[in-house]
């Protein structure tokens, strides 16, 4: 349970998807503009990381790992090469399901979403979850799941962050050439650095 | 575009010098920045990894602009995404058999350049829409645009964090540390690849008026 609890913080804070891996940027950059449809891709964001990464740590562990398949008396088998197009696959089908649920739950959030509900599947961060996930090679499915939230609640806590302070910077004198996307970058790269103090924090 | 037209017509050279200057996917169209970032340490994975980009982005181009009319539009991006990760996966075979310390520092860079904004991007917008030999061209010129400021990038951080360009040790020859120069460590670490980034940014919109955000 500590274990799991150590993950979780983990990888909100200190391998935070943004600030540590710049996962998901394309989305993180185009959609942080106001607070309200910031919150609501990062919840899409955090449901979507927490069922697909423990469905792929299924795959990966039943399936796909070098001597995964000895339960069907195939112990010679290594499928690993087929592991990115399985979780794309997985990802693509659970964004259309989160399409689906939050279209007929919310349509004005859906609205507002629009084009980035669809770029989820595409989202880096999503993906990344599920190949970090393979790296890392977790115990079992409680801690992949607990990794998969984790990452999404820390996606989830970057971009509400960063919209709101795009909110507030909309009333200073910023130089002309470097307003829009360029002080975004850079005030990212400021919380990032903010974020690497918790670096040294042993989990 | 009939026979008559030439291969490098104005209008086909256009597709690759705009992304690479006024249109760039990374510093105007804020595409595939996720995958960009991280590799920007050293010289060496950066370049490797536009190579990388590059063939993945040109081949699937092609494809999907060949198969276009057959795609059912409801269950494109699926498509998309089949033939974007059978090209990863291939690319991903290659590096690990011919550049293993690479691919190894790569680590899951290079499955993540499925998930690159720009490629689906370009699929979506060009590719779905145009014929073989333009998509081919607007790949590359895609790609070379991301590589370009790939490679920027990971020249700054490379020679000013550790003092060296490929590898070489080019701070100590020129003999900047014999008088006091160190290295900056805060450049190997993340954070210093989006300030990069920005200031790019902000050196391009301020030589290119046109591409300031009035909002």
């Amino acid at each position: 349970m500590e274990n799991l609890v150590n993950i979780f913080v983990k990888s909100i804070f200190i391998d935070n998807m943004i600030f540590a891996y710049f996962l998901g940027m394309c989305s993180y950059l185009a959609v942080s503009k106001t607070v309200k449809t910031s919150t609501g891709l990062g919840i899409a964001v955090i449901f979507v990381l927490g069922f697909t990464v423990p469905i792929n740590y299924l795959i990966e562990n039943y399936l796909l790992k070098p001597g995964a398949l000895a339960w069907a008396g195939l112990p010679d088998v290594d499928l690993s090469f087929l592991s990115f197009i399985m979780f794309i696959a997985v990802i693509a089908s659970m964004v259309q399901l989160v399409e689906m649920i939050i279209e007929k739950f919310s349509p004005a959030l859906y609205a507002s979403l629009g084009i980035f509900l669809p770029l989820i599947a595409v989202n880096c961060a999503i993906l990344g979850g599920s190949l970090f996930m393979q790296e890392r090679q977790y115990n079992s499915i409680a801690e992949a799941t607990s990794f998969g939230l984790g990452s999404g609640v820390g996606w989830f806590l970057a971009i509400v962050g960063i919209a709101a302070i795009r909110e507030k910077i909309r009333y200073s004198a910023i130089p002309a050439p470097l307003r829009g996307l360029g002080i975004t970058f850079i005030i990212t790269g400021l919380m990032g650095i903010a974020f690497m103090s918790f670096m040294g924090i042993k989990l | 575009m009939n026979e008559k037209e030439p291969l490098f017509s104005s209008k086909n050279l256009k597709l690759i010098t705009d992304p690479v200057g006024t249109n760039n996917p990374i510093t105007v169209l804020v595409l595939g920045i996720c995958s960009a970032l991280a590799v920007t340490v050293k010289l060496e994975p950066s370049i490797v990894m536009s190579i990388s980009v590059l063939a993945v982005m040109a081949v699937s181009n092609v494809t999907i602009s060949l198969i276009r009319n057959l795609i059912p539009p409801r269950i494109r991006i699926i498509v998309q995404l089949v033939v974007i990760a059978s090209m990863v996966i291939l690319v991903d075979q290659v590096l690990k058999a011919f550049a293993y310390d690479v691919s190894k520092q790569l680590s899951v860079f290079v499955g993540l350049i499925i998930t690159n904004c720009i490629i689906m991007g370009r699929l979506e917008a060009f590719a779905l829409g145009n014929k073989p030999w333009p998509s081919f061209l607007d790949g590359i010129g895609n790609a070379a645009g991301y590589g370009i400021i790939l490679i920027i990038v990971a020249f700054f951080r490379e020679f000013l964090g550790s003092g060296t360009i490929m590898g070489w040790e080019v701070m100590d020859k020129i003999g900047l540390y014999k008088i006091g120069y160190a290295d900056n460590g805060m450049m190997i670490l993340p954070p210093m690849a989006l300030i990069t980034i920005g200031i790019i940014i902000w050196v391009q919109r301020a030589r290119n008026k046109e591409l300031i955000d009035v909002s």
